[in-house]
C-alpha cells in the first residue's frame, strides 16, 4: 500500500515538515507499510464498544481559580532562539 | 563498588563503611572509562553530582537520612533537569536546557540522591533499539554489536555495565521493559497516573508512565518508593497513598495464582527465550506458585491500535517544537511557514517524523473516527481482556519480548519489523497496567526476560514475585564479559 504524493503534501504541510522532493517515494511507502499494519484494526467488530481515553476512567479534576504559575518570564526567556523587550521574536508575518 | 545494589550501598552509606563522595567518585571514574564503549550517558554532571554527595554526607552524619540519601543515579534525559540540558535523545533539543525539575527529579533530589548524568534514548523515546538517538546508539554491554532496547537503552546499559545501581526510565509501549530484559537488568512500569509525568517529555500522553531500573527487584522497589508521588501539576496522576513497596518482598509466592497467556508463546517466540521463561514459570510452582493457562484473545490488536493511538497524541504534543520559544530553529528562515517547516524538518529526526505524519494521517479530518476512536475502541477490548483474565490470576507472565538484542540494523528499513518488537508489551501500556521485567535466563550469550504484569495498583505483589523468583535465582546478579 502505497500513498498517493498530493497526500503526503497535504500532511507534510500539516504536520509542518518539510519534505525533500527526493524522499517522497521513499516517505509514502514507509508510512504505508505502517498504514497496512493499522488497517488490521478495520476488520474487527466493535459494535457499542466505548472508546477509552483513560484506563481508570478517570476524568479531568477541577481546581480554584487562582493563580498558582510564578512568572518567570526571564528564565523561560533565556533559551529561546530570538528575543526582544520580553516577546519572542519571529521572522516577519504580514508584509 | 559498582556490584553492589542499591539496598546494599543504602546499608553502607547508613552505617559510614564509605561516603557518598567516595562512592560517586567510583562511579563517575566508570563513567569516565567504560561509558566511550557503550554511549549510554549523553550528559555527565561531575560537579554537581560530587557537591550533591558532599551534601549527602553532611544529612548522613546528622543522621535520619532517607534512605537513598548520597545513592548515585542517572536520568533518562526526558526529565527536565534545571540547569543541565535535556535532549530527549533530538537535535531538536539539543541546545534545551530547563528552567525547571520535573517532579520526579525533585522526588529524588529531596531524598538527597545524587544525579551523576542523563542517560541516552531513542528520539523522543520513539524506538526500540536505541537506533534513532541523535547522539548514536547505545551499545548492548552483552555484545556491542547488538542493540540495548529502546528506548531507554541507555539507563539499561549503563545499569548492565555498572555505571550505575540504578536509574530512571520511561514505557510508552515497553520502553522501561524491552531494554530491561535486553540488558539483563529489572525496571518495572507503574500504573499509569501512579508517578508524575510533570516534567517528562511528552510522547504519547495516555500511554506515558516513568518508572525504574535497577539490578534487583529489590532496588527498583526502593527507588518506586521515592519515584511514586500524586501530583496535581500532572492532570492524569492518580491521588491514591504510595505504599512501602519493600514491606511485601519476602511474602511467600505459595497459592500465587499466575496466568500464563497462551497468546504470548505463538509464532515468533524465540524457542531459547520461550524456554528460559519457561524454566522461570516453573521455579515459581515449584514454590507453590499455581500456572494457570489463560487467554488475551486480543492480544494481536495491540500493536495496530499502539501504532495509531501514539503516534496521533506524538503529532499533537510535538507541534510545540516549532523553533519559536525554544529548542533548534533552522537558518535564515524567510518566513514563519518556511521556520516551522525547516526547523522541524532538521530538528527531528526520520522516525520521529514518520510517527508525526502517521498521527496527522490518523487525525486529519475525514480519517478521525477509522482509525483514532477505532483504536480507542479496540483499546477497550485489549483492557477487557485483562480485567476478565485477572478474576482468576493475581499476576500474569511471559516473555518480555520475543528473542534476545539484535544486530545493529538487523530490523532494517521496515518500521513495522521494529514496531513488532514490543508486541508482548504494548497491551499494559493500553490498559494502563503496570509491568515488569526481570532477568530469567539466557540465550547465544544474550540476557531474556520474564515479564511479570499486575492488576492496577499492584505493584508491590509484581516486586514481591519478582524478588522471590531472585531468592532462587542468580541472573540478576550475572555481569557482561570485562564488566565485574
Amino acid at each position: 500500500m502505497s500513498i498517493e504524493r498530493s497526500e503526503i503534501e497535504k500532511l507534510a504541510t500539516l504536520s509542518r515538515i518539510a519534505i525533500n522532493e527526493e524522499t517522497i517515494s521513499e516517505v509514502s511507502q514507509r508510512l504505508g507499510s505502517v498504514l497496512e499494519l493499522v488497517d488490521q484494526l478495520q476488520a474487527v467488530n466493535t459494535d457499542g464498544v466505548e472508546a477509552m481515553s483513560h484506563p481508570m476512567q478517570a476524568t479531568q479534576r477541577l481546581r480554584e481559580d487562582e493563580v498558582t504559575e510564578l512568572n518567570r518570564r526571564e528564565a523561560l526567556q533565556a533559551i529561546a532562539p530570538e528575543t526582544e523587550d520580553g516577546l519572542f521574536l519571529v521572522p516577519k508575518v504580514i508584509e | 563498588m559498582h556490584n553492589l545494589t542499591i539496598a546494599e550501598l543504602v546499608r553502607g552509606l547508613q552505617s559510614k563503611e564509605f561516603t557518598s563522595v567516595e562512592l560517586t567518585q567510583h562511579f563517575l571514574d566508570r563513567i569516565a572509562s567504560l561509558d566511550p564503549a557503550y554511549n549510554a550517558v549523553i550528559t555527565v554532571t561531575a560537579e554537581q553530582a560530587l557537591q550533591a554527595a558532599a551534601a549527602a554526607d553532611q544529612r548522613l552524619a546528622a543522621g535520619n537520612a532517607p534512605d537513598l540519601c548520597g545513592v548515585p543515579i542517572l536520568h533518562k534525559d526526558i526529565f527536565c533537569t534545571e540547569g543541565v540540558r535535556t535532549s530527549c535523545g533530538s537535535k531538536m533539543l539539543d541546545n534545551f536546557v530547563p528552567p525547571y525539575n520535573a517532579t520526579v527529579v525533585e522526588n529524588f533530589e529531596q531524598a538527597g540522591a545524587v544525579v551523576l548524568g542523563k542517560t541516552n534514548m531513542d528520539e523522543f523515546a520513539m524506538g526500540s533499539s536505541n537506533e534513532t538517538s541523535f547522539y548514536g546508539p547505545v551499545k548492548n554491554p552483552w555484545a556491542t554489536d547488538s542493540v540495548p532496547g529502546g528506548s531507554s537503552g541507555g539507563s539499561a546499559a549503563a545499569i548492565a555495565a555498572r555505571l550505575a545501581p540504578g536509574a530512571t526510565a520511561t514505557d510508552t509501549g515497553g520502553s522501561i521493559r524491552q531494554p530491561a530484559a535486553l540488558c539483563g537488568v529489572s525496571g518495572i512500569k507503574p500504573t499509569y497516573g501512579r508517578v508524575s509525568r510533570w516534567g517528562m517529555i511528552a510522547f504519547a500522553s495516555s500511554l506515558d508512565q516513568g518508572g525504574p531500573m535497577a539490578r534487583t527487584a529489590e532496588d527498583c522497589a526502593l527507588l518506586l518508593n521515592c519515584m511514586a508521588s500524586y501530583d496535581d501539576r500532572d492532570s492524569t496522576c492518580i491521588d491514591r497513598e504510595v505504599p512501602d513497596y519493600t514491606a511485601n518482598l519476602n511474602y511467600s509466592v505459595k497459592g500465587l495464582r499466575i496466568g500464563v497467556p497462551k497468546e504470548y508463546f505463538s509464532e515468533g517466540l524465540h524457542p531459547g527465550t520461550e524456554k528460559a521463561v519457561r524454566a522461570a514459570l516453573a521455579t515459581l510452582q515449584e514454590q507453590g506458585a499455581e500456572l494457570v493457562e489463560i487467554s488475551l484473545p486480543n492480544s494481536a490488536l495491540s500493536v495496530p491500535a499502539y501504532y495509531v493511538i501514539a503516534p496521533a497524541e506524538a503529532s499533537a504534543n510535538l507541534s510545540r517544537f516549532d523553533g519559536a520559544r525554544y529548542g533548534y530553529r533552522c537558518e535564515d528562515p524567510k518566513d514563519l511557514q518556511d521556520m516551522y517547516c525547516r526547523s522541524r524538518a532538521e530538528g527531528f529526526g526520520e522516525e520521529v517524523q514518520r510517527r508525526i505524519l502517521i498521527g496527522t494521517y490518523c487525525l486529519s479530518a475525514g480519517y478521525y473516527d477509522a482509525y483514532y476512536g477505532k483504536a480507542q475502541q479496540v483499546r477497550q477490548l485489549i483492557q477487557q481482556d485483562f480485567v476478565s483474565a485477572f478474576e482468576n490470576v493475581d499476576l500474569i507472565m511471559g516473555p518480555t519480548c520475543p528473542s534476545p538484542a539484535f544486530k545493529f540494523g538487523a530490523k532494517g528499513d521496515d518500521p513495522v519489523a521494529m514496531y513488532l518488537e514490543d508486541i508482548y508489551t504494548i497491551a499494559t501500556n493500553l490498559a494502563g497496567l503496570p509491568g515488569m521485567s526481570i532477568p530469567c535466563g539466557m540465550v547465544e550469550d544474550k540476557p531474556v526476560g520474564l515479564q511479570i504484569i499486575g492488576n492496577y495498583f499492584d505493584e508491590a505483589r509484581i516486586l514481591n514475585a519478582a524478588h522471590q523468583f531472585q531468592q532462587l535465582s542468580d541472573w540478576h546478579t550475572r555481569a557482561p564479559e570485562g564488566i565485574a
